[in-house]
C-alpha cells in the first residue's frame, strides 16, 4: 500500500544527543532519545511526501535581527543553539522555496523565553529560535504578516518581548496560568505595547485543562482571531508540556489532542519548544503532530495509558475555560489606538522599567525603555540594560518597516548613546545592526 | 582459484582468479528461467580442461530476488502483525493474507500489552485455509525485545513450510520497512532454496567443493546456506557486483564516483577510500522498501542507446530507449551514433549515424561534427550533474549529533572510475566536466564478474543494553543476557565486536584477516528525577564491504 502525505511535509530532527544544559537537567542528551525511537520505528520519513532535512547553522547576522547579544552572539550561545534555530530557518527556507508545504523543526533546545536582550540562558533558552526564523521570513522573503501560536505550557514570554510593540507580528500564548506556573506572566493584561496594543494576546488556562478545554479554547479563541488577523504565515511554538505525563508543569493534554491542535491551527511551520515528559509523551505527541501536519490518520497514536475519561475536565473548569475565552475575545475585538489609549495613554514617548531574572543562568538584569509613540509604523525604541554581571548596554532599535520619523529617531538615540560599555544599534528597516564600545 | 559470477537480466559475466590475475572469462546468456543452467555454463565456460577441485571458492550474483519482486511471482506469504501506538499497522499490509493482532511494546521493549495468542492462532488458521505454506512474523519495536515475534514463532512451528520473523532480519528500527522485509524474505525462500539445491548438486556433480557465496545488496557475500536464513539480502546483487568491481582500480584514500554507463542507464556509486557507501537503511526494490543493507547507487535514465531529439533548439537525451543506434541499425539516433560519427566507435554503420546526426545537427544549427560533439559533453554534463546530486544528497543526509554536523565527513570526489560500453570514450570528457582525474575500468566487462569473486563477507550487529531495565541485546543474532549496573561502553562494543565476527564467520567469513568495526556507539544516562536510573547504550559493529584481496588486478 503507497503512503502519501496529503501536504508536503518537511522535517528537521535534530536531537542534538551530545549537547546538555547539565547531565541531570531536563533540557539533556536524551530528551529525544525515545521520539528519535518512535519515528524511526514508524517509518515516518519513509512516507511519500515527508522529507527530513539536515538543519543549517544559523549566523551571527541571523542572531542580531533579533536580539541584542550581550556582549556578543558566541559568549550566550553554545553551536548546539546556532543548529536548532538552523533547523527552523531550515523550514522557512524549503516553505518559501516551495519544496514543502509544512515544516516541523523538531529541534533542541528552545528559544521562547529568550527575550530581546540576551545576557545569559532564561528557562532553558538563550535565542529565540522562532523569532530569528521570523526575522529571516521578513528580510529574505519579505514576509508581511506573521502569526505566532505558541502552545506551551509555559507563557511565552521571550517572543512576547520581542514582539510586544509590533503590530504586524501577532503573538497567542495559550499555557497553564502564570500563578502556578513559571515564569509567573502571560496575564490577558499584558495584551502588547502603545504600538500594537491588542497584538499579544495571552490565554491562560487553568491547570488540569484536558482535550475538551484546551481544543474549545483553540476554536472559540485562536482560530477566530487568526482569521480576523489575517496572517500570510502560522507559526506554531509547539512546546509538549501540556501532557498529563509532564514532570514540570499540571496540564492534562494528551498525544490526541496534540495532533487535533496541529490539525486545527494548520501552522506552515511548527517549531518544538519544551516538553519534559521524554518517554510518556514525547514519542506519541511528535510521531501525532508529524502524522496530523502531513494529513495523514493519526486516530492510532495513542500513549499507552490514554484514557479520556480519567483526564477529563471538570465542569467549572471548562467554564472558567468559556469565561477566559470570552474576556480575550472581547479584549482582541478592542484592539488598536483606542485600547492603547485606555491602557497607556497618549504621549510622545512611553517609559517602563523591569527588572528579567535568568533563571537557567542566575544573572538579574534591570531594564529602562524608552519607545516612540507611532501609528506610522511599529516605533522605534532604546533599551538601556545593566545586569548583575557588571554589563551595562544600550540597545536601539528601529522597526522593519520604520517611518523616517522613528528612523531619525533611533539613528539619533544611537549617536548620542554614551555612558555605557556598549551600544547596539538593531536598525531593522536596513537589516543592519551595528555595535560600538 | 576463484570463480567470480555476475548474473546479469540478460547476460552472465563469468571470470576465473588465479593468484596473479584472471585465468579465464566468458560471457553466457542468461535464462532467466533456468538461472542453475546459466551458472553451470559460465562454470564450465571459464574452467575448461581444469581440475574443478582446484576451485577454492566460488561467488555469484543472482538476479531471482530481484526479479522475484518486480514480476511479483514471490510465494505467498501470510503476515501476522502486532504494532501497538503509532501509525494504524493495516496501512502497512502487504501480501494475501495480512493480519493484525493485539499485542504491543513501548521503545524500550517494554510490554504495553500482552500479545493476544488466540487471535495469533486464528491468524494462522485462516493463513492456512489459504493454502499459504509460508508466515512472516513481525511486531513493532521487537528489535529491543523479541519476544512477542518468539512467541508466534513457536505457534507457527509444523504449521508452515518457511516461518520468517522480523526481529532476525536486521537490528534497525523501522516497522514498516521490517513487515516488508519479512514478507520479502518469506516470499522468496521457496524459489531461493530450490536455486541454492540445484546449485549444489550441480556444483557437486561437477566435483566443485568449494564453498559457494552469493553476493548482496551490501557488496558482501555469504555462503548459501546462511542466504537460506535470510535470502532478501540477494536483493539487487547485480549492481552491487558493478561497484566492488571497480574498488581495485580505486585511489587509496580518495573520494571516487563510480560511474557505469549502460544502455539506457548510468548507474552512480560512491567510493570512500575504497569502501562503498552505503543506504542508510536499506535497499528498495520495485518499490518495496526494506532492511537489507545495500549500497548507495543512484540509477539515472542516461546511457549509449538513449534516444536524442531536438525541441525547441534544446537537445534531449533520453530517458527512453527506442531500439539500438542507427549505426547498429536501430530508428533514431543516440550517443552510439554521435561516437561513430566522430570515429570513437567501430563496428557500425558511419553512413547511417552521419545522416541522423545531419538531421540532428540541422535542429541544433550545427555541423553534424559538431553536433556529435555537442551531445557527447552534453551527456557527460547531464551525467555529471546526477552525480554531483547524489554527491550533495549523501552529504546531506540528516545527523542527530553536534560533533557530527561540525566535524561530520563530508564526501568530495577526487576522481572518476568509468564503467561499461562507452566508459573508454566518454572518461575523458566526463573528467573534464566534471573537473576531476577520470578513468575508464581497465576490462570493464568483467569488472563486476571480479567484484563478485574478491568481494569479503559482510554483516552488521546491533547492540541494546538497558541498565535499568536490566538486559543486553542483539536480536539478529538471538543473544540477551542480563546486564549488571556496571555494564557499560566499553563492555557493549566488546560484545558487538565478539557478535559481529561469529556472525561474520557463520556466514562463511574466513577467520583470517577479519576485521572488525564499530559503526556507531552512543550511551545516554536515563534520568528519572535527579537520579541516574541508568545506562541506555547502542552499539552496532558490522564487517564493511570490501576485497578479500587486489589480486593481480590492478
Ligand atoms: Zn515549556
Ligand atoms: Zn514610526
Ligand atoms: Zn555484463
Amino acid at each position: 500500500m503507497m503512503l502519501k502525505a496529503k501536504s508536503k511535509t518537511g522535517l528537521v530532527f535534530f536531537p542534538a544527543f551530545d549537547w546538555a544544559i547539565d547531565p541531570s537537567h531536563p533540557e539533556r542528551e536524551e530528551r529525544l532519545l525515545y521520539t528519535q525511537d518512535q519515528i524511526f520505528e514508524e517509518g515516518l520519513m519513509d512516507i511519500e511526501g515527508i522529507q527530513e532535512f539536515k538543519p543549517d547553522l544559523v549566523t551571527d547576522q541571523d542572531i542580531q535581527r533579533v536580539h541584542f547579544c550581550v556582549p556578543d552572539e558566541p559568549t550566550v550561545t553554545t553551536s548546539s543553539h546556532y543548529v536548532s534555530a538552523g533547523g527552523a530557518k531550515t523550514m522557512a527556507r524549503e516553505l518559501m522555496e516551495g519544496r514543502i508545504e509544512k515544516g516541523f523543526a523538531l529541534v533542541r533546545p528552545p528559544g521562547h523565553h529568550a527575550m530581546r536582550v540576551v545576557h545569559g540562558g532564561r528557562g532553558f533558552c538563550n535565542i529565540n529560535i522562532e523569532a530569528i526564523m521570523v526575522e529571516y521570513l521578513r528580510t529574505h522573503w519579505g514576509v508581511k504578516r506573521i502569526a505566532i501560536v505558541d502552545t506551551d505550557c509555559h507563557h511565552g514570554d521571550g517572543t512576547q518581548d520581542i514582539y510586544w510593540h509590533d503590530p504586524d507580528v501577532l503573538f497567542i500564548s495559550l499555557h497553564q496560568d502564570g500563578r502556578t506556573l513559571y515564569p509567573g506572566s502571560g496575564f490577558m493584561e499584558e495584551l502588547g505595547g502603545p504600538n500594537a496594543a491588542g497584538y499579544t494576546v495571552n490565554i491562560p488556562l487553568p491547570p488540569h485543562t484536558s482535550e475538551e478545554g484546551y481544543l474549545y479554547t483553540v476554536e472559540n479563541a485562536v482560530l477566530p482571531i487568526l482569521d480576523d488577523f489575517k496572517p500570510d504565515l502560522i507559526i506554531n511554538s509547539a512546546g509538549q508540556d501540556n501532557h498529563y505525563t509532564d514532570p514540570i508543569t499540571n496540564m492534562n493534554f494528551t498525544a490526541q489532542g496534540y495532533a487535533r491542535l496541529t490539525e486545527l491551527l494548520n501552522p506552515h511551520i511548527a517549531v518544538l519548544e519544551g516538553g519534559y515528559s521524554i518517554e510518556a509523551a514525547l514519542p506519541y505527541v511528535n510521531a501525532g503532530i508529524i502524522l496530523a501536519m502531513a494529513g495523514l490518520d493519526y486516530s492510532h497514536v495513542l500513549e499507552p495509558d490514554y484514557n479520556p475519561a480519567v483526564l477529563k475536565e471538570s465542569k467549572d473548569t471548562l467554564q472558567y475555560i468559556h469565561k477566559v475565552c470570552d474576556r480575550v475575545m472581547d479584549q482582541w475585538n478592542r484592539r488598536g489606538p483606542e485600547l492603547s489609549q485606555k491602557v497607556f495613554g497618549k504621549k510622545e514617548f512611553h517609559e517602563r522599567s523591569r527588572s528579567i531574572m535568568y533563571d537557567t543562568d542566575g544573572i538579574y538584569e534591570g531594564q529602562k525603555e524608552i519607545l516612540r509613540s507611532c501609528t506610522d509604523c511599529a516605533g522605534s525604541f532604546r533599551i538601556e540594560s545593566k545586569s548583575d554581571r557588571g554589563w551595562r548596554i544600550i540597545g536601539v532599535h528601529i522597526p522593519v518597516n520604520a517611518c523616517p520619523a522613528c528612523k531619525a529617531q533611533g539613528e539619533d538615540w544611537y549617536e548620542k548613546a554614551s555612558g555605557a560599555d556598549k551600544a547596539y544599534l538593531q536598525d531593522r528597516s536596513r537589516d543592519l545592526y551595528l555595535k560600538k564600545s | 582459484m576463484i570463480i567470480g559470477l555476475d548474473v546479469g537480466g540478460t547476460h552472465t559475466d563469468v571470470v576465473l582468479l588465479g593468484p596473479e590475475g584472471v585465468l579465464a572469462r566468458t560471457k553466457e546468456v542468461t535464462d532467466q528461467e533456468n538461472l542453475v543452467d546459466t551458472v553451470l555454463r559460465g562454470v564450465d565456460g571459464v574452467l575448461g580442461d581444469i581440475d574443478p577441485g582446484k576451485v577454492s571458492r566460488v561467488v555469484l550474483s543472482t538476479t531471482l530476488t530481484t526479479n522475484s519482486v518486480i514480476r511479483n511471482t514471490l510465494t505467498p506469504v501470510g503476515m501476522v502483525v502486532a504494532a501497538g501506538p503509532g501509525m494504524d499497522p493495516k496501512l502497512h499490509t502487504i501480501g494475501p493474507s495480512f493480519h493484525v493482532v493485539k499485542g504491543a511494546l513501548d521503545h524500550r521493549g517494554a510490554e504495553i500489552a500482552a500479545l493476544d495468542k488466540e487471535a495469533v492462532k486464528k491468524a494462522f488458521a485462516l493463513i492456512r485455509e489459504k493454502g499459504i505454506r509460508a508466515v512472516g512474523l513481525v511486531t513493532k519495536f521487537s528489535v529491543r525485545n523479541p519476544s512477542h515475534e518468539e512467541a508466534m514463532e513457536k505457534a507457527a512451528r509444523g504449521l508452515f513450510d518457511s516461518v520468517f520473523c522480523g526481529h532476525r532480519l536486521s537490528g534497525v528500527l523501522n516497522f514498516p520497512r521490517r513487515v516488508a522485509s519479512c514478507w520479502l524474505n518469506a516470499g522468496v525462500h521457496d524459489a531461493f532454496s530450490s536455486f541454492s539445491q540445484a546449485v549444489k548438486e550441480a556444483f557437486q556433480a561437477r566435483g566443485i567443493i568449494a564453498p559457494v557465496h552469493i553476493l548482496k545488496a551490501d557488496g558482501g557475500t555469504f555462503s548459501l546456506d546462511a542466504a537460506l536464513e535470510c535470502p532478501g539480502e540477494t536483493v539487487l546483487s547485480g549492481p552491487s557486483a558493478s561497484v566492488m568491481g571497480a574498488i581495485p582500480h580505486a585511489p587509496s584514500a580518495k573520494d571516487v564516483l563510480v560511474l557505469d554507463i549502460g544502455g539506457t542507464t548510468t548507474d552512480m556509486a560512491v567510493l570512500i577510500d575504497k569502501v562503498p557507501v552505503l543506504e542508510p537503511l536499506g535497499a528498495e526494490v520495485g518499490g518495496v522498501k526494506t532492511l537489507f543493507r545495500a549500497l548507495k547507487s543512484v540509477s539515472i535514465g542516461l546511457g549509449g542507446d538513449s534516444v536524442l531529439h531536438v525541441a525547441g533548439k534544446e537537445l534531449h537525451i533520453g530517458p527512453d530507449r527506442k531500439g539500438p543506434a542507427l549505426c547498429l541499425g536501430g530508428p533514431l539516433p543516440t550517443p552510439t551514433d554521435a561516437m561513430a560519427v566522430l570515429g570513437l566507435f567501430e563496428g557500425g554503420d558511419r553512413a547511417a549515424a552521419l545522416k541522423g546526426m545531419e538531421v540532428l545537427g540541422r535542429d541544433l544549427g550545427m555541423e553534424a561534427e559538431a553536433a556529435s560533439c555537442f551531445v557527447l559533453k552534453s551527456l557527460c554534463e547531464k551525467i555529471r550533474d546526477a552525480a554531483f546530486a547524489m554527491v550533495a544528497g549523501i552529504n546531506g543526509r540528516p545527523v542527530y549529533t553536534l560533533h557530527e554536523m561540525l566535524e561530520g565527513y563530508v564526501v568530495k570526489p577526487e576522481a572518476l572510475l568509468v564503467m561499461g560500453g562507452p566508459a573508454a570514450v566518454l572518461a575523458p570528457g566526463l573528467g573534464e566536466v566534471c573537473g576531476l582525474e577520470s578513468r575508464a575500468v581497465p576490462d570493464w566487462g568483467v569488472a563486476n564478474a571480479i567484484g563478485a569473486a574478491l568481494a569479503r563477507t559482510t554483516c552488521a550487529v546491533t547492540v541494546l543494553a538497558d541498565t535499568q531495565r536490566g538486559f543486553v541485546r542483539a536480536p539478529e543474532e538471538a543473544y540477551s543476557a542480563e546486564a549488571p549496573v556496571a555494564f557499560n561502553m566499553a563492555d557493549a562494543i566488546a560484545l558487538a565486536e565478539k557478535l559481529v565476527r561469529e556472525k561474520a564467520l557463520r556466514l562463511g567469513a574466513d577467520a583470517k584477516g577479519l576485521e572488525v568495526e564499530v559503526l556507531e556507539s552512543q550511551e545516554f544516562s536515563m534520568m528519572r528525577g535527579y537520579r541516574r536510573a541508568g545506562r541506555n547504550i547502542r552499539v552496532r559493529a558490522q564487517v564493511k564491504p570490501g576485497l578479500i584481496r587486489n589480486g593481480g588486478i590492478a
